[in-house]
């Protein structure tokens, strides 16, 4: 059992960061938020309504990146986007360019994902997140790999986003530098939820 | 809807292609695991003409089932899964697309071999229409219930052995209807019974087995 | 209808209770219903015309056959009630019966291969009924060597489910196309049970074995149930309670 006794919402415009030491279970309480895995016991509700009973609409809403994030090797940035999109809502592939060009990978559009850095691909990832995207982020980790100028970006992004009213759910072990309004923290090693008892 | 299907058709042909060897490699599986019958029985060509119908397919059910092993893989270690599973397109759905696109590239491959092999068993050409046939409406299910057993082992370190031993066992209609048809062709006894059973086989397996890969792999991504 | 008594077995104190009522009544019925059968069975049935006393492996061989079959049915519907219905009592039914219903098949097949000794003068033949039973062990093979090579306790249950339910669809196509096979290889042998117009001597305390082997499977499978409950719920308090009562 990796939590007990954890209780918390989300609302609109709110960014949540969950903090806490390696193995206290960040990661599979995002896989839980994002459907992935199911809760052995307890409830998660999407605006009111359990979880399990409503995937349709969880999958409308939701954009999960995880720790690895679905990018294969063989493909292009490009390719591997318009994949990814073609998921959920088809892009452009214009709107796919405009995507790769901010978060830097201008002139990289058409070259095998393998061939570029960990910090490179990332930023393919991320490129998600400057298309049409749903309302809810679930990040997992998403700083990973990045250099200083690509976290201050991303971390203005995902704060723009917050203020736009959108959602996001993120683990990391870096404190943010800009936070939006509605930012919280729920560390789970204070939440005393780590514990077996 | 039928845009992500061939965009998941185009995207796995793409990957497949910039990696020829996991076309090729069961291709080579086929033509060794044939070649070593004769050397096992001895090169009696009589011997071989009547034991060809069951070996031509034994070879093909252990290439199809061993290029199966990987479908999955890749896929869930780099969290392609993770995506599908959280895609609003009904996953049965894509992984129908997922299991056609690899049949189309490495069992249809396999089953323009077969005769070619066949006739090196000394099957006489009147049966490779046939052969043809029954590898044509037998290696979809083959793919397809291996596809099961793939995304039921796909989160396993050693997966590759287990899946044979879920699997093999359910190949085995496939495996006696599939030889039987060669038979019959090969003692000049029509062969349609057969086919048709395959065939029938085929329209189950299409409809029923998507269902069951997706349970599977939402359970392998679960874990 | 009234389904309360379904949802409660949802909850492994409740399954805990009332099993253990039922067990002492069970046993006694198997151990009866086996005892009566096998003396019935073996001394008093009168001898197969044909086979003389050979025959009489039947007691043994067709309850086994029979109760290896349903098990794998058993296991199919634990499995769907265990995915519909998130019953974990039903996960713990699954992988405690798959073991029994492997030993069964595996008794089933022992039993013909002696049986085949006199009757056909060969240890094995490739019977179209040994032969699916044989295909049925490799089916059990399958769900076992899953449910032990997946760690997470749930996923496993849920993998071993949607394999039972593929097996428990493919069990008749297999069992009619080994059948076609057969007519198709060989001319028809000596069928095992398809025997026309058994005496009433003969078959009767075969019923009884029947009955007295599902009540034996009904037992071994409570008694390991009973066991895996115990372990999964090792941390409530009743079970303590239950550990201190017996010690």
């Amino acid at each position: 059992m990796l939590f007990e006794r954890l209780d918390f919402a989300l609302h609109a415009g709110e960014m949540l960061q969950i903090a806490g030491p390696n193995g206290s279970g960040k990661t599979s309480l995002l896989r839980l938020l994002a459907g992935l895995m199911q809760p052995t016991e307890g409830e998660i509700r999407l605006a009111g309504k359990p979880l399990a009973e409503q995937r349709g609409e969880l999958t409308r809403n939701l954009l999960w990146v995880g720790h690895a994030a679905g990018i294969k090797g063989l493909l292009s940035p490009e390719e591997n986007l318009a994949w990814l999109c073609a998921l959920h809502t088809p892009e452009s592939r214009e709107a796919i360019w405009r995507a790769l060009e901010a978060v830097g990978l201008r002139g990289f559009e058409d070259v095998p994902c393998h061939t570029l850095s960990a910090g490179q691909q990332r930023r393919v990832a991320l490129a998600r997140l400057y298309l049409d995207a749903p309302p809810l982020w679930v990040l997992d980790e998403p700083f990973t790999a990045l250099d200083k100028h690509g976290v201050a970006q991303l971390e203005e992004h995902l704060a723009r986003h917050c203020e736009q009213g959108g959602m996001v759910v993120l683990t990391t072990h870096h404190s943010l530098t800009r936070k939006p309004a509605g930012y919280r923290e729920l560390d789970l090693a204070q939440a005393g939820s780590t514990a077996d008892e | 809807m039928s845009n992500v299907f061939t965009q998941l058709l185009s995207r796995e042909a793409r990957l497949l292609f910039r990696r020829p060897a996991e076309l090729l490699n069961p291709l080579v599986f086929f033509a060794i695991v044939v070649a070593l019958f004769p050397l096992a029985v001895g090169p009696e060509s009589k011997l071989l003409e009547t034991l060809s119908p069951g070996l031509v397919w034994v070879a093909a059910l252990l290439a199809v089932l061993l290029s199966l092993d990987g479908l999955f893989r890749s896929d869930f270690e780099d969290g392609s899964l993770e995506q599908w599973v959280l895609s609003p397109h009904p996953l049965p759905l894509l992984v129908l697309a997922k299991v056609l696109a690899h049949w189309l590239f490495s069992g249809l491959a396999l089953v323009l071999l077969a005769p070619l092999l066949a006739l090196m068993l000394g099957l006489p050409a009147r049966c490779l229409p046939v052969l043809l046939l029954s590898l044509l409406l037998g290696t979809p299910i083959l793919s397809l219930l291996g596809a099961v057993g793939a995304a039921l082992t796909v989160g396993l370190k050693r997966g590759g052995l287990l899946l044979a031993l879920l699997i093999l066992p359910l190949y085995i209609p496939v495996l006696i209807l599939g030889s039987g048809a060669l038979q019959a062709a090969l003692q000049g006894l029509p062969a349609v019974g057969q086919l048709l059973w395959l065939a029938s086989l085929t329209a189950l397996a299409v409809t029923l087995t998507p269902f069951a890969i997706a349970a599977g792999l939402t359970i392998s991504v679960g874990e | 209808m009234n389904w309360t008594w379904f949802h409660k077995l949802g909850s492994p104190k409740w399954f805990y209770d009332i099993s253990g009522r039922w067990l002492p009544w069970l046993s006694l019925a198997a151990a009866l219903l086996i005892g009566v059968g096998t003396v019935w069975g073996l001394a008093f049935a009168p001898p197969d015309y044909q086979q003389g006393n050979s025959f009489r492996i039947i007691y043994i061989h067709v309850p086994a056959a029979i109760l290896a079959q349903s098990c794998y049915v058993m296991l199919a519907v634990a499995g769907v009630v265990g995915l519909v219905w998130k019953m974990k009592l039903a996960d713990v039914a699954l992988q405690c019966a798959a073991p029994i219903g492997a030993w069964m098949t595996f008794v089933a097949l022992l039993t013909g291969a002696v049986w085949g000794k006199p009757t056909w003068g060969a240890w094995w033949v490739w019977d179209a009924r040994l032969t699916a039973m044989l295909i049925l062990l490799f089916l059990y093979f399958g769900v076992i060597a899953l449910g032990q090579s997946i760690s997470n306790r749930d996923s496993a249950a849920k993998a071993c489910a949607v394999l039972a339910i593929v097996g428990v669809i493919n069990i008749p196509i297999i069992k009619y196309s080994v059948d076609w096979w057969n007519t198709l290889h060989q001319p028809a042998t000596f069928k095992i049970t398809e025997k026309p117009a058994m005496p009433a001597e003969m078959w009767v305390p075969l019923l009884i074995m029947v009955l007295g082997f599902y009540c034996f499977f009904a037992v071994s499978l409570l008694l390991r149930m009973r066991l895996e409950v115990l372990k999964r719920e090792s941390r409530a308090s009743w079970v303590k309670a239950e550990v201190e009562r017996s010690l």
